[in-house]
């Protein structure tokens, strides 16, 4: 039997006015288990908590009940005040008859009923409550960035200026992600790879920093503060610390026709290559589907010519096991591959392009020197017409049915800077609404129309045609209710960006949580909006949802100092209402791994004694402290009930429903 | 019938949901009907959402529409105006009292793989 | 909420979570925004906490009505437990009909920490409902009752 001590708060007259506070706290003396009864002005105040303080070790209470306001408000002042009376801080209650009660309330009689009810409910709860300890786990202090775009770029230079040690794996041969692939950037067109290239050497230069480029994760073992995962490094068939990125190989390379895929599609690469001039690392790599020499063994070519003997035909994928405390993932996006919507002719027009592509088009370092020509025949587009929300807002089945959000902002970069270059080039653009919020989004756009007099449509557009080598563009201009035809030289589709596809594979590592469109879940959508639900999992950029550089900057950021936040502790306290099985009565079902939304419950074979000198090997769950979170899901979903929460246990919530039923 | 009656009428024959419609004009830059039309296939979605019966059955359209479907398949949010369309176009005959055709007029030898909706039109539009 | 005639005032149990309901319960109170005394609330972590065992327990104790509140859906604190509680209460709810307690005696309702307006109206028209139907007497352990013949 507990010693329970309740103590009634005036709250001032808050409570007191409308509830008789003597009257509850001399009803209650007579309750069982209650040694100790009083009430006080300002329970929170000062003397008030001396007051908690002193009947703890007068009486020599194991239990506390405050009859006060709501414990989300003073809950945690009150358990701090019993811990520094030697109680444990989770043997005290809160019977809440202020918000609950006494505010909600005019009839005094009523009131006070009321409140004598909930303050026998929380006694009924406290009898059974046991001392709790917050556990520890240590905090490994390295961090992993999956994926090296600018989010991950941008959360290791953060984390690691904290002073920590960071990690990027990514899985092309080089950081730098989509944003290298860009021309420049809305809305103030400075130069993509000006303002990228010197973030990617900063984290190459970085000793913090350790870039795992042409790497996959594999593994995730652990949880928050103790990951431990293994990496793949896949074989690149150049020795990174010899090679000096010279390109002799690529020019002596004799395979020559694999696509590049930095730039998009639109020319060709040999099979040993560096992906770009600032390509980090700059070290070259060996496509093996393409190289002469992994395939029929004949050729050797480049390491005849390696002045530093780092071609190794013999490499093999090697793994690394590491630890790390906290994980960012930045996977980033790919853009829709337009193919399926027929009707815009992609795949048989071969001057139908996709943004992207235009991008690499209008790259000083593309395929055609940064000059603006048709992918069919090389001569400059005279007429160019633009289509939006391709795949974007379409339920259909063939797309997404999100806003990609980007895509209104870099058409009219795009148009921009194609009546700056060429201002003898005609401009149309089909839309359906234009999305423009941001700092200087929108005036940027009207200045696409005000002074470079792009031909916006409102409309879209319903098929797109070759005639005598002209691409008819045939759509609706709802404004004019027509139905147009725009004979044009190209033809450029915004397409939808989705999720890199290997986004599925690295959630499911992770057991973070992902939506029907493959972006991964934040924690809450709009106060946590940077965590996963997996404690120590972290979102930036694109994977998270569709959003532009700058806020995949400032997420990225966002993601550093949560990382941050995390691995300066030493320790990281766990809370101690968490959920923890009766072994002798779990059999092992999982159902309880299956609803738990953290994945913290995992199973271990135990040995129990079966009497008579008899044991037996058995399978029951086990909660990793560190990881659950205490939402009770497992508790309700055990069949054999061998599942209970701490704090709030089964036995309790029984009681306090008994306690207010007793009539 | 009130103007309510009518267009809830219209909406469960057509079957389909206007406010899925976002209003991108992609139906009407695809129609090869569009300029022999003066209620464009949009049109017959956004009159409807609004309940502008009168303009919808007064209009000469429904005789000119080919039922060819080039909008429903092209709609990104699964709108179907041709469905519009034919609900209109039913009703209109509907109240002329040509209701329907008659089995005995559909020649035996029709192939059976031609689309039913395509029948259905064509002697509307012809048998009038 | 007392029946004038009959003196009759139902006792109610309402289930809230802590992240959402709970808290728009607090609302409600800063707010001054009142509701029937009749309604006493536990707290619970999430409301797929509440095992469907505490709801009959309820029922078997003489509660006349018994309501859970949790975050909306997409919203919940702990991602997907007021799913659970979606599903596991509609089961329950369902046999619970069957056994004769009303449906109007037993609701879900989504209340989320900023809609104190909405607990208040939620809890006023949940106690209006059972208070229509009179005593609950199925289930009902009357071995439980004070001053019951049978105590």
């Amino acid at each position: 039997m507990q010693r329970i001590g309740v103590f009634i708060c005036w709250c001032g007259s808050n409570i007191a006015a409308t509830v008789d506070v003597e009257r509850v706290s001399e009803v209650i003396r007579s309750e069982p288990g209650v040694v100790f009864s009083a009430n006080y002005q300002y329970m929170c105040s000062e003397n008030g908590q001396q007051l908690v303080k002193n009947a703890i070790k007068e009486y020599n209470l194991t239990a506390v009940v405050i009859g006060s306001c709501s414990p989300r408000m003073h809950e945690a002042t009150f358990r701090k005040a019993a811990e520094e009376a030697g109680l444990n801080p989770y043997m005290v209650e809160i019977a809440n008859i202020r918000e609950h009660c006494s505010w909600i309330h005019k009839d005094r009689e009523e009131a006070t009923e009321k409140a004598l009810v909930l303050v026998r409910t929380a006694i009924a709860k406290v009898n059974l409550d046991a001392p709790l300890q917050a556990g520890e786990s240590p905090v490994t202090k390295r961090a992993l960035v999956i994926g090296g775009g600018i989010a991950g770029i941008q959360a290791a230079l953060d984390i690691a200026e904290a002073g920590f040690e960071v990690d990027i794996v990514e899985k092309n041969p080089t950081i730098g992600g989509r944003m290298a692939q860009l021309d420049k950037t809305f809305p103030t067109l400075d130069c993509s790879a000006c303002i990228l290239t010197p973030k990617m050497v900063d984290c190459a230069q970085n000793e913090k920093i350790d870039i795992l480029s042409y790497s996959e994760v594999e593994e995730v073992k652990g949880f928050v503060g103790n990951f431990s995962v293994k990496i793949r490094r896949k074989a690149r068939y150049v020795d990174e610390t010899k090679c000096t990125g010279c390109k002799v190989c690529m020019e002596k390379c004799p395979s020559k026709k694999g696509l590049n895929e930095f730039n998009m599609g639109l020319n060709n690469r040999t099979a040993i290559y560096i992906p770009f001039a600032q390509a980090i690392p700059n070290v070259a790599v060996i496509d093996p589907e393409q190289c002469i020499k992994l395939k029929t063994g004949k050729c050797g070519i480049c390491q005849k010519f390696c002045g530093v003997g780092a071609i190794d035909y013999t490499m093999k994928d090697e793994f690394i096991e590491r630890k790390y405390g906290a994980i960012v993932v930045a996977t980033g996006f790919r853009p829709l591959k337009p193919d399926k919507f027929n009707e815009y002719g992609y795949a048989d027009n071969k001057d139908v392009i996709t943004s992207l592509e235009l991008e690499r088009l209008m790259n000083a370092a593309g395929p055609t020197d940064g000059v603006l020509l048709r992918p069919s025949d090389g001569t400059h587009p005279k007429v160019i017409t633009f289509i939006q929300c391709v795949g974007s807002r379409d339920t259909s089945g063939c797309g997404k049915p999100y806003c990609s959000k980007i895509c209104c902002m870099y058409t009219a970069k795009h148009a921009m800077l194609i009546r700056e270059k060429y201002p003898d080039t005609e401009v149309h653009v089909f839309y359906i609404d234009v999305r423009t919020p941001g700092k200087n989004y929108d005036e940027f756009y009207r200045r696409a129309v005000e002074q470079y007099g792009v031909d916006y449509i409102k409309g879209m557009v319903g098929k797109v045609y070759n005639q005598n080598g002209k691409l008819m563009v045939q759509g609706s201009n709802l404004i004019d209710n027509e139905q147009v035809v725009i004979p044009s030289d190209l033809v450029v589709l915004a397409t939808a960006i989705e999720p890199e596809p290997s986004v599925r594979k690295v959630a499911t590592l992770l057991t973070a949580s992902i939506d029907t469109n493959n972006f991964l879940t934040e924690s809450h959508a709009k106060l946590r909006p940077v965590e996963s639900p997996t404690a120590g999992v972290y979102l930036a950029g694109v994977c998270q949802g569709p959003k532009d550089i700058p806020e995949t900057v400032s997420q990225a950021s966002a993601c550093a100092a949560k990382v941050i936040g995390l691995l300066v502790k030493d320790k990281l306290k766990t809370n101690p209402c968490i959920a923890h099985p009766d072994e002798s009565m779990c059999n092992g079902c999982s159902q309880c791994a299956n609803v738990c939304a953290y994945g913290a419950i995992t199973y271990v074979d135990k040995e129990f004694r079966l009497g008579g000198g008899k044991t037996e090997v058995r399978r029951v769950a086990s909660v990793n402290p560190a990881v659950c979170q205490g939402c009770g899901a497992c508790t309700v979903t055990c069949p054999s009930g061998a599942m209970d929460l701490s704090g709030f246990s089964s036995g309790q919530i029984m009681s306090e429903v008994e306690a207010i039923c007793k009539m | 019938m009130t103007r309510e009656e009518q267009k809830e009428n219209l909406l469960r024959m057509s079957g389909t949901d206007v406010r899925k419609c976002m209003k991108c004009g992609k139906c009407s830059g695809r129609c090869p009907a569009y300029h022999e039309m003066d209620i464009k296939p949009h049109q017959f979605v956004s009159l409807l959402a609004q309940g502008k019966i009168e303009k919808l059955l007064s209009g000469k359209a429904i005789w000119s529409c080919l039922s060819c479907m080039a909008c429903v398949e092209r709609c990104p949010r699964g709108v179907a105006p041709a469905a519009v369309v034919e609900a209109v176009r039913d009703t209109v005959v509907r109240m002329q009292g040509a209701n329907g055709i008659r089995a005995e007029d559909i020649p035996p030898i029709v192939d059976e793989l031609i689309p039913q909706q395509l029948l259905v039109s064509a002697y509307r539009k012809y048998n009038k | 909420m007392q029946d004038v005639n009959s003196g009759y005032s139902p006792n109610i149990v309402a289930f809230c979570c802590n992240w959402c309901s709970y808290a728009g319960a607090d609302l409600a109170g800063s707010s001054r925004l009142s509701y029937p005394a009749n309604v006493k609330i536990i707290r619970v972590p999430c409301s797929c906490r509440v095992n469907p065992m505490f709801v009959l327990k309820a029922f078997q104790r003489g509660a006349d009505g018994v309501i859970l509140c949790g975050c909306h859906p997409g919203d919940c604190h702990y991602v997907t437990g007021n799913y659970y509680t979606r599903r596991r209460m509609a089961l329950l709810f369902s046999f619970l009909d069957y056994l004769g307690i009303e449906r109007e005696r037993t609701r879900v309702e989504w209340v989320s920490a900023a809609e104190g307006a909405r607990f208040s109206a939620v809890m006023n028209d949940f106690v209006k409902t059972v208070a229509s139907l009179g005593e609950n007497k199925r289930l009902t352990d009357l071995r439980c009752k004070e001053g019951s013949d049978n105590a």
